[in-house]
């Protein structure tokens, strides 16, 4: 079962994009919650192993108690106040804006790293461009910057030993920062140019009409995906809104 | 095949080109016609403007705005920039011309952006991977290629854009021997498949040698300087290029002479060590080798075996990942015997390195901050003493003032090197110091290390380059292949 992991990366941000939407309209623990528990039914269709789904996740389970934990702690206090102390004040008002936000944070952060861990940045290019029609220039130009991310952390890794090798890595922290960080500039610009060169040099830019090797389909799948993201983002509006615990922002 | 792209020709009436900024021109008062399918190797001493003349040919110089153009140069008698993927261009960092993640789709992207329909492309693509020699599957990732291997990638997909025009520009400085030869034969292969006319630059004249049939020479002073049969202008110009730095067999750079080795004081030693970036992910383990006074131990192998990684371990810069780097009393002068555990200035006057690429060590705005760095950190007397002893002995006092990232490759290499002597190590350790360098700046890198020996200190250099090991290495290592991609 290949799940989404062939799904056009441009459904999978539409569908990242949709759920965070729908669940900022409100800060109520209802509609985080009807999304959460529909989205971690979705998952197990998602063709993603556990073990990538908890090594991938694993950060938004770190942050959202850490976030949840402040909040409870220094939120604005309403209701019953259990524990005060300087700018602390634990009320019921903050324990329920916590848990709100708690949950909201998985909510939409969990769908969104479950879609994009399964996609391919050349993919997601492709689709940018061929359905999105954004301008190919900026989208490929972005795509070949991404790919030097990898020799940067290698240039900084030599810059590093470099600095040992020439006397000077008991310098002071931040100066010796700051002179590493300038090397990296102008080595990246180098790379960078170089490379536009090189891109020129195979007609990228050219004023023909470009044509595209691989190509972004959009079918049925996809909007299959798009479907279930907009049920979920109905169903947790619909529940919450009905069950009177909607709190437009703002409102 | 039908569709291979018709041989163009190149013809320059009065061409010249003076970059934006600059007072000098690049190139100027060029006359040249090369035929269609001529092969041409071009030359000329650093600065005669070689490589802005293919940059012109490949339509990659740019508008008005980025400098001036005199005269014409025209590609098949319209200027190059109006006809993208007339000319094909590969030029010499392997790793600035990968542009997409997966083999195929790099191939495919020359194609795409001339619009060629999608069918016609892949069958370009698979053809051209065939031409160079690349039997993997397209869905392969480029980063994991090795530098011979990322050549020739860049040649497929200059080829499947079907030029009428190939250019090279020094496409094997900076690969080993293995990949100088996977390129020339690709190329070779290529050639005569396509017909395409075909220009190199390439300052190793016996590389392509065999495949081109007329040589042309620019002169710095503008023009051409020579122009006709390779044996010809290589017997009447030959003196005068190898002078100038250009590698004609028939002219090697003299050798210095050396004294019998002796087996000096032992320094440095290596002891069932094993090499990687951490614990994790060990390259090579039970290396066991011995560094005395006066060796030079030249280490060898395959691209991927770990070689930077071993310099960098007997350099004191990374930890061994086992086992163990022993600094010898007579090395150690008092400091710990494990040189992972000096501090940077104790390891300036005990061990020196100096890495593949010289840009990634500099620190100094001028050429003389860059050599007064190490001496200054070491708080000795006498920095502007040492400092200008190094300016002279490496021709580089010209160049005190300007900043090190604006020199020439040979320059840089030498100031790279410079640095690491002025604080004067007993052991220096030199990643590939000769690759991609003129045949004058290899001469005086060996005159240089030789001088070093003699003087009792003792040199590790990785190196393939068989004339520096012949004319100064006292032992060979050779680290074998662990696990390179064919």
């Amino acid at each position: 079962m290949t799940g989404i992991l062939t799904v056009n990366p441009v459904a999978k941000l539409a569908v990242a994009f949709i759920l965070a939407i729908a669940l900022v309209l409100s800060l109520d623990w209802v509609s985080a919650t009807v999304a959460l528990a529909c989205e971690c039914v979705l998952f197990a269709w998602a063709g993603v192993s556990w073990h990538t789904f908890w090594t991938r996740t694993l950060p938004v389970w770190l942050a959202a108690p850490i976030v949840a934990i402040s909040i409870a702690l220094y939120g604005k206090p309403s209701g019953q106040t259990y524990y005060s102390w300087w700018l602390v004040d634990i009320s019921d008002g903050s324990i329920t804006l916590a848990i709100a936000t708690a949950l909201r944070i998985l909510a939409i952060a969990l769908p969104a790293v479950i879609l994009f861990v399964t996609v391919d940045p050349t993919d997601l290019a492709d689709g940018l461009a061929q359905v999105v029609r954004l301008p190919s220039k900026f989208v490929l130009g972005s795509l070949a910057a991404v790919r030097l991310i990898g020799l940067f952390m290698d240039d900084w890794r030599s810059l590093q030993l470099a600095r040992r090798a020439r006397g000077v890595a008991e310098s002071g922290r931040v100066r010796r920062f700051a002179g590493q960080a300038f090397a990296l500039l102008v080595l990246s610009l180098r790379r960078g140019s170089k490379l536009a060169t090189a891109m020129e040099a195979r007609g990228f830019g050219a004023v023909t009409a470009r044509s595209w090797a691989r190509e972004s389909r959009f079918g049925w799948r996809e909007w299959l995906l798009i479907g279930i993201g907009l049920l979920v983002a109905a169903a947790a509006i619909t529940v919450s809104v009905s069950t009177g615990h909607w709190n437009f922002i703002g409102a | 095949m039908s569709s291979l792209g018709r041989p163009a020709r190149v013809t320059a009436r009065g061409w010249g080109w003076r970059h934006a900024g600059r007072r000098a021109w690049a190139v100027h008062d060029l006359d040249l016609t090369i035929e269609p399918g001529e092969r041409v190797l071009l030359l000329g001493a650093s600065g005669s403007g070689k490589s802005t003349l293919i940059a012109a040919l490949a339509g990659v110089l740019g508008g008005a705005d980025e400098g001036d153009q005199l005269g014409e140069l025209l590609l098949d008698g319209v200027p190059p920039a109006t006809t993208p993927g007339r000319a094909g261009l590969v030029l010499q960092d392997p790793d600035s011309q990968v542009i997409l993640e997966r083999i195929g789709d790099d191939v495919a992207f020359g194609c795409e952006n001339l619009g060629v329909p999608r069918d016609e492309i892949w069958m370009r693509v698979r053809d051209s991977l065939d031409s160079v020699g690349l039997d993997l599957p397209l869905d392969r990732s480029t980063s994991r290629l090795s530098g011979g291997q990322k050549q020739r990638l860049a040649l497929a997909g200059v080829l499947a854009m079907r030029p009428g025009l190939l250019l090279l520009d020094e496409p094997t400085a900076n690969l080993d021997p293995q990949g100088v030869r996977e390129v020339r034969d690709a190329v070779a292969r290529s050639l005569d498949r396509t017909r395409a006319t075909f220009v190199v630059i390439e300052h190793r004249v016996d590389v392509w040698r065999d495949l081109v049939s007329r040589v042309v020479i620019l002169d710095p002073a503008g023009g051409v300087l020579a122009d006709g049969p390779v044996e010809a202008v290589l017997g009447a110009q030959g003196r005068a290029l190898a002078d100038s730095g250009v590698w004609i067999p028939e002219f090697p750079p003299p050798r210095p002479v050396r004294a019998a080795p002796t087996s000096g004081e032992l320094l440095v030693s290596a002891q069932e060590l094993a090499i990687g970036r951490n614990v994790k992910s060990v390259v090579r383990s039970d290396i066991n080798l011995e560094l005395a006074s006066g060796d030079l131990l030249a280490i060898s192998g395959p691209n991927g075996s770990g070689k930077s990684t071993l310099a960098l371990t007997l350099g004191g810069l990374l930890a061994p990942a086992g086992g163990r780097v022993v600094a010898r009393p007579g090395l150690a002068q008092g400091a710990a015997p494990n040189p992972i555990q000096w501090k940077s200035r104790q390891l300036l006057t005990r061990i020196g390195s100096v890495f593949q690429d010289p840009e990634h060590q500099f620190l100094g705005g001028t050429v003389r901050e860059e050599l007064a760095i190490g001496p200054r950190a070491i708080g000795t007397a006498d920095v502007d003493a040492r400092v200008d002893e190094i300016l002279d002995r490496l021709g580089l006092t010209a160049l005190a003032q300007a900043n090190p990232f604006t020199l020439s490759g040979g320059e840089k290499r030498r100031l790279s090197v410079g640095t690491a002597l002025a604080t004067r190590p007993r052991v220096l350790i030199l990643d590939e110091p000769t690759f991609g360098q003129d045949s004058r700046t290899w001469q005086e890198l060996v005159a240089l290390v030789a001088e070093l020996l003699a003087a009792g200190s003792a040199v590790a250099a990785i190196t393939h380059d068989a004339a520096f090991i012949d004319a100064l290495a006292t032992r060979e290592f050779a680290l074998e292949t662990v696990g390179v991609i064919r």
